[in-house]
């Protein structure tokens, strides 16, 4: 059968729905959150890319190129916050990362 | 010549109450200290030495006396006696020589059909009044040299006494109802404040607010009666009032959802308030605690003015109240019962200004027995005479207070008539116009009252009649039992004896003129009252209703009826004279007999402790319940408390979203952004 | 004939196993290598739709480099295995749910839409066909003329991203010699030089 344009989207969906999932499911440590906004944002880009296919746009794909851009820089980040984070409170269990509490 | 008869009064109480700021000031530079809690006060006696020193604590000094105190003191006086001698031409002017008058000041109220200008009426009523209010009031003010002459507030007393003449001044020349209320007002609060002038005692302080408020009892009655009248004649001032009354017979007015008669209604409102300021049945309550207050004010307020207040609202308004029989016999009831029961209860007390206190309340009752049965003049003239020698009694009780050294009870006296021979002498000549002795003052007047209640086509006459009588008797007795227990048999306070000597010059010169008063103010006046050219003496300013005979026929009762007060204030004395002279055991004797009829009298025939059950305890547990739950929980709770409280409960459970944990929050978005979904997919219908 | 759609299963089926994988599994380390692989799966779901460039620059960028931080992250930290039921079990229910709507709503959604008819006309930078040039060199011929500013603003993104890594995480030694030239430049005499008399044979 011919894959259209819903296949892809579909799976971008539920990508991205396992995306969520792993933000507030997860009990183990903070690394898992940065990786499940990296699920997040794959889903965005086969989006991305599967309309750009479809339509055959090829703006799609630039921006997909950007996003993956920033979502590198992100992560990079992300993770440097993670290291001083460790340094200072020498964990990174989710549950201890409560400073916020009101 | 009016207007200066008024203010000056006023002047030097203006005078005196800057000299006592001014002290005031001086003592207490940096402002007042902190109060001194009233374990102070306790064990102290009304005299004014003795307080002297509650103001301060133990270790401090005597308060220093304002700087101007004697000058205070001069001021007022001097001031006082120029209003009186005034007076006394205003009444010679204005009785003889029919000089009417009505002296405007200037406008008060101009409000819709409200109109009230503050002016002075000047009529007989009026000039009687003045001369009353100015001597007594001027002699008050020389006596108080001397006998406040040891207390450091002495201007603020001055102030008082003479702002009170002044507003009893305004009560007297009022010539408009709201200004008769402003002056009825004015005295009531001097009162207050003269009870209470020794102010770090709780005792005065209690008097002086149970004064206060039993007279706001009868000013609440008075309030209405004057409403009632503006609301039946559309005016306030007396002139239009007595004009517009004689149309207002048989109409009636709504009140409390019955249709009565307005003119009684009217009267009877207006009396509540003669009830509660002259010390009536019922409001009576408020006289003997009064007596906390120093004996000057005891002598200017409650035995002369104020209380009389009462007896010339009823006079001046005598048109209206001629006009309702039913009011007329209610106070002529009143007056009765007053006169009666409190001669019993100044049989038995023990406290020499007690019993000069319920003597006013008694003779107040006569004056209004007077005013009942439609003869005003003689209850004018019962108000004449009886200022002079009750103002005498009080004064002298007072020369005996400070020559005892602040000792009241007449059981701890006696023998003082060697020490204290002028006290003694004008105190007697009191004690016989008091009582009606022939020729004294108080023979023409109470005799004409008991004579007029015979007389009367009151229905309450006969009533009224054997009261007064009885209590003529009565009288008698108290009377003489306190100036025997005082002045004769032995000394039963050695110590006290012997420190005892006869008051300054400054204090005894009153009791001479008040002692000549209550003698000569009798005869020479018993024509222009109650005689013959009574009518010509008071012209428009009572009422003399045509159908209304009883001051001929007063003079033509049987002779036996004539005699009976004469006789048994006879019978009076001689019962004293054996109880207190020949056999001093009799009365202890008796009173351990007669002990729950004793005990009935002592306990002022129970009526404080009536009303603090009736109407005290409900009222402070009403005022309670209304300021724990209506206030505190109900306002409070729905209010600002009740407000704040929430606020916390809300905050407190929603500050458990905040659990600090980022995924909570990213939980919390995810929720919000599958609502959002939701929403736009089944909710907005895109047209 | 049915390759193309048994790849995309493959390749698909794969992902979102890897996907689920990545949360559920106990070892971190793992965590990161199921990434990995769901990433690979992606790139081949992107050859499949023509993107052949992203997807080269996908695997080498963001697996080879990103990921391979994480890893490097992962194991520095020394984070020791986690418990995996304590908590999840108690929010799975509702977790789930509002999952299971997010994703049913998503499904819904697209694919009940269909594609106007007048799309055509907006598209902006039309797919040449793959016979006159390659995914790479088209996206080229666009990337560096119109779309330069987003091409430049993106470089600095990562320079910034750089730099920030470098402030958060940079920690000075203590003891560690090194320069600090605006101290050096502004030395004077009297702080550089110490004229001391040393007397023979007694040292400093």
């Amino acid at each position: 059968m011919t894959i259209g344009l819903g296949h892809y989207l579909t799976v971008a969906a539920i990508l991205f729905t396992i995306g969520i999932f792993g933000i507030f499911l997860n009990r183990k440590n903070v690394i898992i959150i940065l990786m499940s906004i990296e699920l997040i944002l794959l889903a965005v880009n086969v989006n991305l890319v599967a309309f750009s296919a479809f339509l055959g746009d090829l703006v799609g794909q630039v921006y997909a190129l950007l996003v993956l851009t920033v979502a590198a820089a992100e992560a990079a980040i992300g993770l440097a916050i993670l290291v001083a984070y460790y340094r200072n409170r020498g964990s990174i269990a989710v549950e201890d990362i409560n400073l916020m509490k009101g | 010549m009016y207007y200066a008869i008024v203010f000056l009064p006023l002047l030097g109480a203006i005078i005196a109450a800057l000299i006592a700021l001014a002290g005031a000031r001086a003592r207490y530079p940096g402002g007042p200290p902190d109060p001194v809690d009233a374990s102070h006060a306790h064990g102290a006696l009304s005299a004014p030495g003795a307080l002297a020193t509650l103001d301060v604590l133990p270790s401090e000094p005597q308060p220093q006396p304002a700087a101007g105190s004697r000058s205070a003191e001069l001021v007022t006086t001097v001031f006082l006696f120029a209003s009186m001698l005034l007076s006394w031409l205003a009444f010679v002017d204005v009785g003889f020589g029919h000089h009417d008058s009505r002296a405007a000041l200037f406008p008060w109220i101009i409000s819709g059909d409200v109109k009230v200008d503050w002016a002075l009426r000047i009529d007989a009523l009026t000039a009687v009044m003045l001369v009353v209010v100015t001597t007594i009031s001027a002699f008050v003010h020389l006596y108080s040299i001397g006998y406040m002459e040891e207390d450091p507030f002495r201007p603020r007393f001055f102030s008082y006494l003479s702002l009170f003449t002044f507003a009893m001044l305004m009560l007297v020349t009022a010539d408009n109802l709201v200004q008769l209320f402003f002056g009825w007002e004015g005295v009531g609060l001097m009162s207050y404040l003269l009870i209470g002038f020794w102010y770090h005692k709780p005792e005065a302080n209690a008097a002086a607010i149970k004064a206060f408020i039993v007279n706001r009892v009868g000013d609440f009655g008075f309030s209405l009666g004057i409403f009632t009248a503006f609301v039946m004649t559309g005016a306030l001032d007396l002139d239009t009032i007595f004009a517009q009354a004689p149309a207002l017979t048989g109409k009636t007015i709504h009140f409390l959802s019955w249709d009565v008669d307005a003119l009684t209604l009217m009267c009877f409102l207006l009396f509540m308030g003669a009830m509660g300021k002259s010390a009536q049945f019922l409001l009576h309550t408020w006289l003997p605690d009064a007596m906390e207050g120093p004996t000057p004010v005891s002598a200017l307020i409650h035995a002369a003015t104020m209380v009389t207040a009462g007896v010339f609202m009823v006079a001046r308004l005598s048109p209206l109240f001629d006009l309702a029989p039913t009011a007329q016999a209610f106070v002529t009831f009143i007056g009765a019962t007053t006169a009666f029961f409190a001669a019993t209860i100044a049989l038995v007390q023990n406290d020499i200004k007690r019993i000069i206190a319920y003597s006013t309340c008694s003779q107040l009752g006569y004056m209004f027995v007077a005013m009942g049965t439609g003869a005003y003049s003689i209850g004018m003239f019962h108000l004449f005479t009886h200022a002079f020698f009750k103002a005498l009694l009080f004064l002298g009780s007072g020369s005996v207070i400070i020559a005892m050294h602040h000792e009241q009870d007449i059981r701890h006296m006696g023998g003082l008539k060697d020490k204290l021979p002028l006290t003694y002498w004008t105190m007697v000549m009191g004690t016989l116009a008091l009582t009606g002795f022939p020729l004294t003052a108080g023979y023409f007047s109470k005799d004409a009252i008991i004579a007029a209640a015979y007389v009367s086509a009151n229905p309450m006459a006969l009533y009224a009649f054997g009261t007064t009588a009885i209590a003529a008797a009565l009288t008698a007795f108290y009377s003489w039992r306190l100036i025997f227990m005082t002045f004769h048999g032995s000394p039963h306070d050695r110590h006290h004896y012997d420190a005892a000597r006869e008051s300054p010059m400054v204090m005894v010169l009153p009791l001479v003129f008040l002692a000549a008063g209550s003698i000569f103010a009798g005869y020479p006046f018993s024509e222009l009252f109650v005689g013959h050219d009574v009518k010509e003496f008071f012209r428009g300013s009572l009422k003399f209703a045509a159908d209304n005979h009883v001051l001929e026929d007063f003079d033509h009762i049987p002779h036996l009826i004539g005699m009976a007060p004469t006789v048994l204030m006879g019978v009076g004395f001689v019962i004293a004279w054996e109880f207190y002279i020949r056999r001093p055991e009799l009365p202890v004797e008796l009173a351990r007999q007669q002990e729950p009829l004793y005990k009935f009298l002592l306990n002022k025939w129970y009526f404080d402790e009536i009303y603090d059950f009736l109407i005290v305890r409900p009222t402070l547990w009403l005022a309670r319940a209304l300021w724990k739950y209506g206030d505190g929980w109900t306002i409070d709770g729905l209010g600002p408390d009740g407000v704040s409280a929430r606020v916390l409960d809300v905050t407190r459970s929603v500050v458990r979203l905040q659990t600090g944990y980022l995924y909570h929050y990213a939980f919390a978005m995810l929720i919000g952004v599958a609502a959002l979904i939701t929403w736009f997919m089944f909710g907005v219908r895109a047209g | 004939m049915i390759f193309p759609a048994l790849f995309f299963y493959v390749f698909a089926g794969v992902c979102i196993a890897a996907a689920v994988m990545v949360i559920a599994a106990r070892n971190p380390v793992h965590s990161v290598l199921f990434l990995i692989l769901a990433f690979v799966n992606a790139a081949a779901l992107f050859i499949l739709l023509g993107a052949e460039f992203l997807a080269m620059i996908l695997i080498i960028v963001y697996v080879g480099a990103v990921l391979v931080l994480f890893l490097f992250v992962v194991m520095m930290l020394d984070v020791d295995f986690a418990q995996l039921r304590q908590g999840f079990m108690q929010y799975l229910p509702i977790g789930a749910f509002l999952g299971g709507i997010l994703l049913i709503e998503l499904v819904l959604v697209l694919i009940t839409w269909t594609i106007g008819p007048d799309v055509q006309r907006t598209i902006t930078t039309p797919i040449p066909p793959i016979a006159s040039m390659f995914n790479a060199e088209a996206l080229g011929h666009v990337l560096y003329t119109r779309y330069v500013y987003f091409f430049q603003a993106a470089g600095v993104v990562l320079l910034v991203a750089m730099i920030g890594a470098i402030v958060l995480t940079l920690r000075h030694k203590p003891h560690v010699k090194r320069q600090n030239i605006a101290d050096q430049i502004a030395r004077t005499r009297a702080t550089a030089i110490d004229i001391v008399k040393v007397r023979p044979g007694q040292g400093l």
